[in-house]
């Protein structure tokens, strides 16, 4: 052996996401070519980069596929009723202010049932972290037309094909008051992680979409092949615009994809603006709320 | 342990019962109110939306009742005392919170200040429509604790003890009052703070190794800790583990559910509190509770003018129901006899106590007033009338 | 020929989690280098897993691991070793 190689340490570090995971509930129940163990991974990056507190880092999701990501997360972790993650979330953070929230969960679970406490919870601003993993069907219950469905798509509650105009998810945070918004696909990891690590650490209601491949119920009624077949679409069709007007980012069947950054400012969170309201009123009566 | 002194108005007042119940809450060291507007409730969050702020507490109006009904959760995970308060209708949209507070085994006040119903119905007027709905409102099997205030006093008082059951049982506790209760204007004095006994979260004091949030320790409960203390727990609605793992089998949910159930129901002589009133020796005994319990009053003192032997047992607990000391009067008594402002619900309770053997008659009244007390005290005396066993 | 060893080298390596896999793909399709493969071999469960067929290119960049739903690869770079 040459000295070279003799100073190379050859032995095999630990796949440092299974500090972040519930190895003991391995494997989990996504199938194969899902796009949400994808995002997990890029979650535990940005984590583990963030420099945060894991103790004070609780994960809130709902019902559905991508709801399940709570339940592998070696965190604070709560799996709650259909829909209401975010006004769940909104008890955590308003009660314990110095925990960081973060709300991980599907586009139908936020969107169609949840999509009131979305938009409440974007127009107050609070302080949490939102990762929404679009797959573009309801997953786990058999894959029905969810609000994102684009037009034309078959789903199982729309077997002739969904004629209903989805949302377009950056448009809606950004209108609802997102400080914050951003998509990538599964494909983009690097990206991904990247967005949703500026999320953690941005102050106020922090919107990342992840598109992702459903290939069992998506890609399969829809004869789009495969998760990796989706995976290689993303890749070939998606164009990163940065600072796009989110109007213009819709999403068709099959169509272009537009990813990027695509709202960053700043604005006084749900807190800041209580504090800064009750201690104009009250003056020295008032003590800031810390929780 | 005694009320912090921060949150308490010490002294007497002239209040209605929601109010009452608003400083019943901040005595008990409530500091996280996620509330909905309806009537007639609302006053309690008004209140608290007026108290708050000074006092250290969070109120936040949210988008409906069940964003309130989970709000209230996620603040308790975070560490805090927590209620939300409804009527009728939001009590509805609610019930599946209730069943999540319940799995998740989350302490936390429901208040329910009962209107006409069902539907919108009789928004500023009295009903008890929501008796049977406060027990098994939500869907599957689970065991939950439901008080009965009859005064603005009392609305005070039972929040305080909402809150103690609460904490003791690691449940959802409903308080059911009704608009008659909630706005009523009356003395209430609330004690100065070293005066209130409240019971505190029962934390887990042991090695975090090994920890499981979901084991019982004394009385069938766990212990509780918070999210932001290293735990990394795992809180699911879906059937779960002493980790709080799901676990999608019969035997997890027997072991589990089963749990839930017994935690209330082998526990009921510890929590069921009612007051009685020469029910001993009774030959009729008027089984009432809320509002409903008063106006059978003047009722009840004209039939023992005329010579009635007539008993009265108010419901404090209407859930757990004070089953055993039903059955132990219905070897005595001939006739028990429920009024309450609905078409027949907790008479049924009693009904399934006797089991047939003693007679029991309901005085129903569908909402929008109380009784009139003639119509109790004609019940009674129809009563009377039938011949002792 | 040990200098010849050493060429073969690259500058990292993957560990693979043969049984975790469930052969989606992504690994093999998306390493920048092109250094994985599907294995002619079957895990217990029926897929295909990956294995670093040309070791010598793998840049121990992690993307598989970023890809991987299953969490059955990751890459790592070698490092020198402390003297």
């Amino acid at each position: 052996m040459t000295e070279e190689s003799m100073d190379i340490d050859m032995s095999m570090p630990t796949n440092t996401v299974e500090e972040f995971l519930r190895m003991e509930r391995m494997p989990h129940i996504w199938c194969p070519g899902c796009g949400i163990g994808t995002t997990v991974n890029c979650f535990a990056h940005a984590l583990e980069t963030s420099g945060l507190d894991l103790k004070k880092v609780s994960i809130v999701s709902g019902i559905g596929c991508t709801g399940r990501v709570a339940g592998y997360l070696k965190l604070d972790s709560f799996h709650t009723t259909h829909g209401r993650a975010l006004p769940f979330a909104t008890g955590l953070k308003l009660a314990n202010p110095e925990l960081k929230v973060v709300v991980y969960s599907g586009d139908g679970d936020l969107t169609a049932i949840g999509g009131n406490h979305f938009i409440h919870a974007a127009r107050r601003n609070v302080d949490m972290t939102v990762v929404l993993i679009n797959n573009f069907i309801y997953g786990m219950t058999g894959g029905q037309v969810a609000p994102t469905t684009p037009i034309g798509a078959t789903a199982s509650t729309t077997p002739h094909g969904n004629f209903e105009e989805p949302f377009n998810l950056p448009y809606l945070a950004e209108s609802c008051g997102a400080v914050y918004v951003a998509r990538w696909t599964a494909y983009h990891v690097r990206h991904a992680t990247k967005a949703i690590k500026d999320a953690l650490l941005k102050r106020g209601f922090s919107f990342v979409e992840i598109l992702a491949p459903c290939p069992t119920l998506y890609s399969r009624r829809n004869r789009l092949g495969d998760g990796l077949d989706q995976m290689k679409f993303y890749r070939d069709n998606s164009e990163v615009k940065n600072d796009a007007d989110t109007k213009t980012v819709g999403l068709s069947f099959q169509g272009k994809v537009i990813v990027g950054k695509f709202v960053d400012k700043d604005k006084p969170t749900y807190l800041d603006s209580m504090n800064a309201f009750y201690a104009q009123k009250f003056g020295d009566k008032y003590s800031p709320y810390k929780g | 342990m005694k009320a912090d002194p921060k949150g308490v108005m010490a002294g007497a007042y002239f209040i209605d019962g929601d109010h009452a119940c608003a400083e019943g809450a901040i005595a008990a060291g409530c500091r996280f109110v996620a509330g909905y507007p309806i009537t007639p409730s609302t006053e309690v969050v008004e209140r608290i939306a007026e108290r708050f702020p000074l006092i250290g507490g969070m109120f936040i109006q949210m988008e409906d009742e069940i964003a309130s009904s989970i709000a209230i959760q996620g603040a308790v995970w975070a560490g805090k005392k927590a209620m939300t308060v409804t009527s009728g209708p939001g009590f509805s949209l609610m019930m599946e919170h209730i069943g999540l507070a319940a799995m998740t085994e989350t302490p936390c006040v429901f208040v329910d200040v009962q209107r006409g119903g069902p539907s919108t119905g009789l928004p500023t007027l009295p009903g008890q429509g929501d008796m049977m709905q406060a027990r098994w409102g939500s869907h599957g099997d689970y065991g939950i604790i439901a008080l009965c205030p009859n005064s603005p006093q009392e609305s005070f008082d039972l929040t305080i003890k909402a809150f103690n059951l609460a904490e003791q049982y690691r449940v959802p506790v409903l308080l059911m009052l009704d608009e008659c209760v909630g706005h009523m204007t009356e003395r209430v004095v609330v004690p100065p703070a070293e005066e209130i006994e409240i019971t505190p979260r029962r934390y887990w004091e042991g090695p975090k190794e090994g920890f499981l949030l979901f084991k019982a320790a004394q009385d069938r409960v766990p212990p509780m800790v918070k999210a932001g203390d290293g735990y990394n727990i795992h809180v699911t609605g879906l059937t779960h583990d002493e980790r709080g793992y799901p676990v999608m089998t019969a035997a997890a949910q027997e072991k589990l559910i089963r749990r839930l159930v017994d935690k209330i129901r082998l526990n009921s002589e510890a929590i069921v509190e009612y007051k009685e009133d020469q029910t001993a020796g009774a030959d009729i005994v008027i089984v009432s509770f809320g509002i409903t319990s008063r106006v059978a009053i003047p009722a009840i003192e004209q039939a023992r003018r005329e010579g009635a032997k007539v008993g009265h047992l108010r419901l404090i607990t209407a859930w757990p129901f004070p089953a055993r000391r039903i059955r132990e009067l219905s070897g005595h008594v001939s006739c028990f006899v429920v009024p309450e402002i609905n078409y027949g619900q907790m008479v049924r309770e009693v009904e399934r106590c006797v089991a047939g053997r003693t007679r029991v008659e309901r005085v129903s009244h569908g909402g929008g007033s109380v009784h009139n007390p003639k119509d109790i005290y004609a019940k009674i005396m129809s009563c009377g009338k039938e011949e002792r066993r | 020929m040990a200098d010849t060893e050493q060429k073969k080298k690259g500058l990292g390596s993957v560990v693979i989690n043969a049984e975790r896999c469930k052969g989606c793909g992504f690994c093999v399709e998306f390493c920048p280098t092109h250094c994985l493969e599907l294995s002619e071999q079957y895990n217990a469960k029926g897929y295909h897993p990956p294995v670093l067929a040309l070791p010598e290119k793998c840049t121990g960049c992690n993307m598989c691991g970023l890809l991987c739903p299953d969490f059955a690869i990751y890459g790592f770079l070698f490092k020198k070793k402390k003297k």
